[in-house]
């Protein structure tokens, strides 16, 4: 009924997508609401289909379906074990139903399907079976107090009701990432996926279903951020907030939740994170991590080391290094095995990004690497090879550089979100961790040097919640991750996101003592 | 050759049929023992043959070691990543989930526990246990700590290397998913010694680890005898772990071997005598069902079996009736027949220990109040048994019996229950039964056991640790506290920025 069937034009798969509001195990219709929200493919700009738009009022009966559920058949009403069994068996279906995912998220979002198969569905699967292996090993403390007359002891218990916002750069990643550790903990989820990007996580909710997880306890509702997000933000009954998205908007999340019921609020933002390469790096080696760390995700990545500083003694041999690399890779068509990435996601993004490439050469930027649109549109196949002009693809090279950078420029302060990357020098160690973090942001950093003291002494020195060393971008289920000053609040993946969805109580139990009565 | 041991099972609750290699499972490969000596695997519930299996002695000792230290070295270790041995274990929890009824027949015509108990308790935990453990593959965590600016410090918890295990036939599966679960998880290599008189479900199980795909080597199963096997483990110089459950006197001997060869790290799982206290405020029949299911569950044949029964004055007769009552209605019989609550014992060697302690019961003077003799003619079949009138240094009271023979104490003072609860040189499990919640944790806290019940017993979980205090045991097994059992930790101390004259 509330269902369309898309068909993937490359190879004339058809697959069935949900396109209502997924609330007690089932897909429904608004209550209130006439509107839609249209999904476009990036790639040809053609619409793929609408969903339904979700309003204020249908969170509100998203959220008591959770709470509902968090009080009868999940919470602490569903024993660990269960849990870990019903993750690992999603984890099983979502890899089932890999392809057929990855090519909608494909479509929808416009990553190679390679990239989305193989490398956010196949990290996602593992991040539901890490969080598997968590969800009955949720333990407290018992603390010493007074043998003879009490027990004290903590108790994790689940949060509650969790409102979940996720981005539309990796949306079936960022589902998994905040699906897993909340359900483990057993708490329930109103989900909120990107406007732009809520096919697949509509899709993912067929199997938590078919998981066998109870109704009510995870609930997806597309809707616009302004909407759906600002309702989540606001509702009195949701007890925690969890976002992944822009600065901007986590203020406003952070805003709303201190002016409703001051519910926890955990924040992934944004960055510009810097890489430091010095003179000992290895250069070769370090080019392709800063290749990969602002073209991964075509740059739609809040860790994209979108600014590069390199010591004086080597700019040249690396700068030369580094556009060699741009040129290699490959944006192609999204079955292409040999795509390294796809076009931006929206006309929105692609005009933002132009924005910033267009203020840069105005402030003085020199551009040594793209910066000269493509032209034409549309998805364009000939008989004797695959020649594709995307819409929402920059320029004929992968990225745009700029050199010759000063602080102050808008291009080096503010987050593109896109594959531009400043590059500029520094002399010493020194002045390089001082350009390094002369940002707002701290979600990551990292640096190029085969001296290992250095190595320590700027790890340690560089204000970033991931540090990468002689590496780039890189995530791994088992090892936090998140922001220091305005990149974020929290931490996710690894053992730290079970703190972010539990709540300590702290119990004191008294066996034995009488009160002195009056004091 | 190792021959293909085939069994149909038909009987009321249970058709179905097993078939597997009998052979030794060493570096992924069946094969006879060294001496191409055999152990006949008797049927309890008649004293007869079920099969032959090959027989391990101190050479196919050796040939394990050898394939699980290269297994080590190569493809087990830190070679494979935590999640790689996480899904593993995972992969065989659904093996043994997929065989489940296969397994718990199996066990039941082994080791003579009904069908009922191996399904619900025994292969149900087992499985359990072996997922718990997949979920801490990728969670081995050390810490990074501050010393000094100049340094970076951190610890490492590596696996240990080759582990000898060596496990009992009272929970032949269940001891068996307890010992692999962890030191897989960890990534140690296994030389595992399963009990002589129960070995088939643990060579049921070679099976289905080399089909959840653990490389050859990485688990090696090698039935044997205590005194030869079992001895060659505990005495081996590239063993560096062993691990053991069973009596304390054999536990003994395992922590003399380690001494005098190469001190390998011992773990122990011991005997016990635990006591099952019963307040005037307790609820009295929720205490009688559980206090029966603490002494005669699994024929009596838990290590921490409630055997000492201590019982307030106030409750003394009501308590009584009532326990008797319940013990009469337990139904002995066949494993696989309709209602059997309870099966033989697992040998004729126990059976004749048990016997004994029931003579040395009478003889001592101590009131048999049911039970103290043998059901049936054939197999190795002993009745519920109940004795009262006993006194502290009996034989009956002091020591582990093993079997389906509970001991009833009358008290009347808390302080005095608690100090005979506390007199033995054990101290695995204890159980206190009040209503009065501060009465009950007072007691819980000052009795000298590893496991304290409040209100229930013998209950267990694979997240809760388990093991004994005195001796009943070195280390603890289950929850996270057993990863420690197959850990070394390494700390490492990085110097960056210190140069010294």
């Amino acid at each position: 009924m509330t269902s369309v069937q898309v068909t993937i034009a490359a190879t004339g798969k058809v697959l069935n997508v949900p396109t209502g509001l997924f609330i007690n195990n089932e897909f429904v219709s608004s209550v209130d609401s006439q509107d839609k929200i249209e999904c476009i493919d990036p790639a040809t700009e053609n619409a793929i289909c609408s969903v339904t738009a979700g309003s204020a009022t249908d969170i509100d009966l998203a959220v008591r379906a959770a709470r509902n559920a968090f009080k009868t058949s999940w919470g602490k009403n569903v024993t660990g074990f269960e849990r870990s069994r019903l993750l690992n068996k999603l984890a099983d279906l979502m890899e089932r139903d890999a392809q057929d995912l990855a090519e909608l998220e494909s479509l929808n979002n416009g990553k190679p399907v390679k990239i989305a198969r193989d490398f956010d569905i196949g990290d996602s699967v593992a991040c539901l079976r890490y969080y598997a292996g968590f969800a009955d090993k949720i333990v407290g403390q018992t603390i010493e107090i007074d043998n003879k007359t009490k027990v004290a002891f903590t108790k994790h218990d689940p949060i509650g009701v969790c409102g979940q916002i996720i981005p539309w750069n990796y949306p079936i990643q960022m589902w998994a990432w905040k699906v897993a550790p909340a359900l483990a903990c057993g708490c329930t989820i109103v989900m909120k996926p990107s406007e732009f990007t809520p096919l697949t996580a509509l899709k993912l909710s067929e199997l938590i279903v078919e998981a066998g997880f109870p109704p009510g306890v995870v609930n997806t509702i597309p809707s616009l951020g302004s909407v759906g997000g600002a309702a989540l933000s606001a509702h009195l009954d949701v007890d925690k907030i969890a976002f992944t998205g822009s600065t901007v908007t986590g203020r406003k999340i952070l805003e709303a939740a201190a002016k409703s019921n001051l519910k926890k609020v955990s924040l992934e933002l944004g960055g510009k994170s810097p890489q430091l390469v010095f003179e000992s790096a290895d250069l070769e080696e370090a080019s392709k991590w800063a290749a990969l760390g602002i073209l991964y995700n075509t740059g739609q990545d809040c860790t994209a080391g979108s600014r590069v500083y390199v010591q004086d003694t080597v700019y040249d041999a690396f700068l030369e290094k580094l556009v060699e690399k741009a040129k290699a890779l490959t944006i192609s068509h999204a079955f292409d095995e040999k795509s390294g990435g796809g076009p931006v996601v929206s006309k929105v993004q692609y005009d933002k990004i132009w924005s910033y490439i267009d203020s840069g050469k105005q402030e003085g930027a020199k551009c040594i690497l793209g910066g000269v649109k493509r032209s034409g549109k549309g998805y364009y196949v000939d008989p004797t090879s695959v020649r594709l002009l995307l819409i929402y693809a920059l320029t004929a090279y992968a990225m745009t550089v700029f050199t010759e950078i000063r602080p102050d420029m808008k291009i080096v302060k503010d987050e593109i979100f896109g594959p531009v990357l400043s590059v500029g020098r520094f002399a010493t160690e020194d002045e390089g961790i001082e350009l390094a973090n002369n940002t707002s942001y701290g979600l990551g950093a990292g640096l190029h040097s085969n001296d290992a003291s250095q190595c320590m002494r700027v790890s340690q020195a560089l204000e970033a919640g991931t540090v990468w060393v002689n590496q780039y971008n890189l995530l791994y289920n088992n090892v936090p991750f998140g922001g220091k000053k305005q990149s974020g609040i929290g931490r996710e993946l690894g053992s730290h996101a079970l703190d972010e969805y539990t709540s300590v109580k702290a119990i004191h139990w008294n066996y034995g003592e009488k009160l002195d009565w009056p004091l | 050759m190792p021959e293909t041991f085939t069994y149909t099972f038909d009987t009321p609750i249970y058709k179905g049929k097993t078939s597997f290699s009998t052979g030794l499972y060493i570096d992924g490969k069946w094969v006879d023992g060294s001496k191409k000596t055999t152990i006949d695997v008797i049927n309890p519930t008649n004293g007869k043959i079920i099969t032959k299996i090959s027989q391990a002695t101190s050479e196919d000792v050796d040939l394990a070691v050898v394939a699980a230290q290269k297994a080590f070295d190569t493809v087990w270790g830190l070679n494979t990543p935590g999640t790689k041995r996480g899904a593993l274990l995972n992969k065989l929890g659904d093996l043994m989930q997929e065989h489940f009824d296969e397994l718990a027949a199996l066990e039941a015509l082994d080791n003579g526990k009904t069908f009922g108990w191996a399904q619900d308790v025994d292969v149900t935990d087992s499985i359990a246990t072996i997922k718990y453990y997949a979920g801490w593959a990728d969670k081995i965590q050390g810490k990074t700590i501050e010393t000094t600016q100049h340094k970076l410090t951190y610890t490492r918890h590596e696996p240990i290397g080759v582990v000898g295990q060596i496990i009992p036939w009272n929970f032949p599966l269940m001891m068996m998913a307890w010992k692999l679960g962890p030191a897989l998880a960890t990534g140690n290599c296994i030389v595992l010694k399963p009990s002589e008189f129960t070995p088939l479900t643990a060579i049921r199980m070679s099976e289905l680890i080399h089909q959840a795909g653990f490389p050859p080597g990485v688990v090696n199963i090698l039935a044997g005898y205590g005194g030869t096997a079992g001895a060659a483990i505990a005495e081996h110089p590239h063993i560096d772990k062993v691990a053991f459950t069973g009596s304390t006197l054999v536990g003994r001997k395992i922590m003399e071997a380690s001494a005098r060869t190469n001190l390998k790290n011992v773990t122990l799982e011991l005997g016990g005598k635990s006591p099952n206290i019963i307040f005037d405020d307790a609820d009295i029949d929720q205490a009688v069902k559980f206090t029966s299911h603490g002494i005669f569950w699994n024929h009596g044949q838990a290590c921490c079996a409630g055997s000492r029964i201590f019982v307030h004055a106030k409750v003394y007769d009501e308590f009584l009736v009532k326990f008797t009552e319940k013990a009469k209605s337990l139904k002995i019989g066949d494993p696989f027949g309709i209602g059997t609550y309870q099966g033989p014992q697992v040998s004729q060697i126990q059976f004749d220990r048990i016997m004994g302690y029931i003579d040395s019961g009478k003889e001592q003077g101590a009131t048999v109040h049911l039970g103290g003799e043998r059901h049936g003619e054939e197999g190795y079949f002993i009745k519920p048994t109940i004795f009262t009138d006993v006194k502290p240094d009996m034989k009956i009271v002091q020591e582990e019996i093993f079997g389906p023979v509970g001991v009833v104490i009358k008290f009347d003072n808390d302080e005095d229950v608690l100090r005979q609860a506390n007199d033995t040189m054990y101290g695995l499990a204890a159980a206190v039964f009040s209503k009065n919640i501060d009465r009950a944790l007072q007691v819980a806290h000052k009795l000298k056991a590893g496991t304290a019940w409040v209100n229930c017993i013998n209950q267990l979980h694979p997240q809760v640790p388990f093991g004994g205090f005195k001796q009943s045991g070195i280390g603890r097994e289950l929850g996270e506290y057993a990863l420690e059992n197959y850990t070394a930790v390494k700390a490492v101390h990085v110097n960056f920025s210190l140069n010294v004259e």
